[in-house]
């Protein structure tokens, strides 16, 4: 038998360690929860992790204020409830908030839009942590800048707690649709793709070669029934996260299991339209000309 | 499965019951064992992998592959019950959070050279059956082992640009009619 004493040559908080967490995720839905509760109702639903935050975006779009990171009590309460990952949202460019969150042993933190900005122009470095980082994006270029930042998985932003799917959508077909254009440049043309999109060449030169994000691609922002989950892995996400779209609903118990199992059985209409069925009323939603703040306009 | 087509493999996505009859081995990957549990039965996997591995399939399990296959598991939820294909108890995420995942090199027996393993989250066998062979270890706890049928890595072999492990268990031989 082997045998060897690796103690001393064990890397943590590598590259891939941290994008593998988020490779495991592909094919699965993250789910937003505020309570332990919540959490174990999303883990019973067959959630892959679930995403601490204080409040559900919609409840964030309706009361106004700040919106920060959660309590730290709370978080290790959610911990504790469930076996799956634990991720939490830390503001933008808060880069205490998300030591906070290191420190607790969160498995992912979330630089999310969705909590109020703590700085108007940068995000924070995410290579100095080594818990691994989501960050929010609505083109290609916010992408790759955030991946030089060092994030190891991209969501679409979305429109947060409006379960209008709609933004989401126009985000995922744009990285996606960019990437593909990407793909069809000469040498010469990716600098003005660099150019272009204000981001660091060797990202663009590496989407253009390999035809794909460097790291897994996630969608959020505005989901809320079976159908947009099937649709959003049909454009190309990767996985998916649902926030309001549960707990906001009549029902969160079925709903979530049936945003599962959609998920998972994303090209076939038969299983969805089986799932879909009797889960009361989905959260009411928002037009995007009736809502007051953009979520996804924060961040640079 | 980018790994296996690296192999000049042909490789299949399996979502639903039917198409396990089209493989001859089966690749269980990482993900959240539970939420793998769960789908298993709601897909009605459950019962077409079980006879697949009585008819002698060659199975990976890898990570929470691992834990789906093994006949006990330690730390997960209660509702979550594995498949049984290998006589082994498994601890899930036995080194802690992610932030306690980690790469290292890892002597295999039968390999010349250390394998460079990413572990993520990672379960360890806490012990193995009789007919069970341990092939790795990191601080003495076991990462790697097999059967003629089984083989189960508490890693990520496709994460690393080392085929070794996927050719060990191409070179499982199917028992029984299983074609």
């Amino acid at each position: 038998m082997a045998e060897q004493n690796t103690e001393d040559i064990k890397m943590t908080g590598t590259v891939k360690v941290k994008r593998g967490l988020a490779e495991m995720l592909k094919g699965g839905v993250i789910m937003d929860v505020v309570t332990p509760d919540q959490a174990k109702i999303a883990e019973d639903a067959g959630a892959v992790a679930v995403m601490a935050l204080e409040r559900v975006p919609a409840d964030i779009r309706a009361d106004g204020g700040v919106a920060r990171m959660s309590d730290p009590e709370m978080i290790e309460g959610i911990q504790e409830a469930v076996t799956i990952p634990v991720m939490a949202k830390a503001r933008i460019g808060h880069f205490a908030e998300a030591q906070v969150l290191e420190a607790l042993g969160v498995d992912y933190v979330d630089e999310s839009e969705v909590l109020t900005p703590a700085d108007e122009k940068h995000h924070i470095d995410k290579w100095a942590f080594e818990v691994p980082f989501v960050c929010g994006a609505t083109n290609l270029g916010e992408a790759l800048r955030r991946i030089s930042e060092g994030a190891c998985m991209i969501r679409s932003k979305g429109e947060a707690g409006t379960g209008n799917v709609v933004q989401a959508v126009r985000h995922l077909r744009t990285i996606l649709g960019d990437i593909r254009k990407l793909g069809q440049a000469d040498s010469a043309e990716v600098f003005d793709w660099a150019k272009e999109l204000q981001a660091p060449l060797p990202l663009v030169q590496e989407v253009a070669s390999t035809g794909r994000l460097p790291v897994p691609m996630f969608c959020a922002g505005g989901l809320a029934t079976p159908a947009d989950a099937a649709l959003v892995m049909q454009l190309g996400a990767e996985a998916v996260f649902v926030g309001s779209g549960i707990f906001k609903s009549e029902n969160p118990e079925p709903r979530a299991k049936a945003i599962v199992e959609a998920t998972t059985n994303f090209t076939r209409p038969e299983i969805i339209a089986k799932v879909s069925r009797g889960l009361g009323v989905p959260m009411t939603g928002i037009g995007m000309d009736e809502i007051q703040i953009r979520l996804e306009d924060r961040g640079w | 499965m980018e790994a296996l087509s690296s192999l000049g493999v042909e490789t299949l996505e399996i979502r639903k019951s039917e198409d396990i009859d089209k493989v001859d081995r089966l690749v269980i990957p990482g993900g959240e064992s539970t939420a793998i549990s769960m789908l298993l039965d709601w897909n009605g996997m459950r019962d077409p992998i079980q006879k697949a591995i009585a008819a002698g399939m060659p199975m990976f399990g890898t990570c929470a592959g691992m834990i789906v296959l093994a006949r006990e598991v330690l730390d997960g939820r209660e509702d979550q019950t594995p498949l049984g294909a290998i006589d082994i108890t498994v601890r899930r995420n036995a080194f802690g959070r992610q932030v306690d995942s980690f790469e290292t090199n890892i002597e295999v027996v039968g390999f010349d050279d250390p394998f460079p393993s990413v572990f993520i989250r990672a379960p360890i066998v806490e012990s193995v059956g009789e007919g069970v062979e341990v092939f790795a270890t990191v601080d003495d706890k076991i990462v790697l082992c097999g059967t003629e049928l089984i083989l189960v890595a508490s890693f990520h072999p496709e994460l690393s640009n080392d085929r070794r492990i996927h050719e060990m268990f191409l070179s499982m031989e199917a028992s029984g009619t299983q074609g």
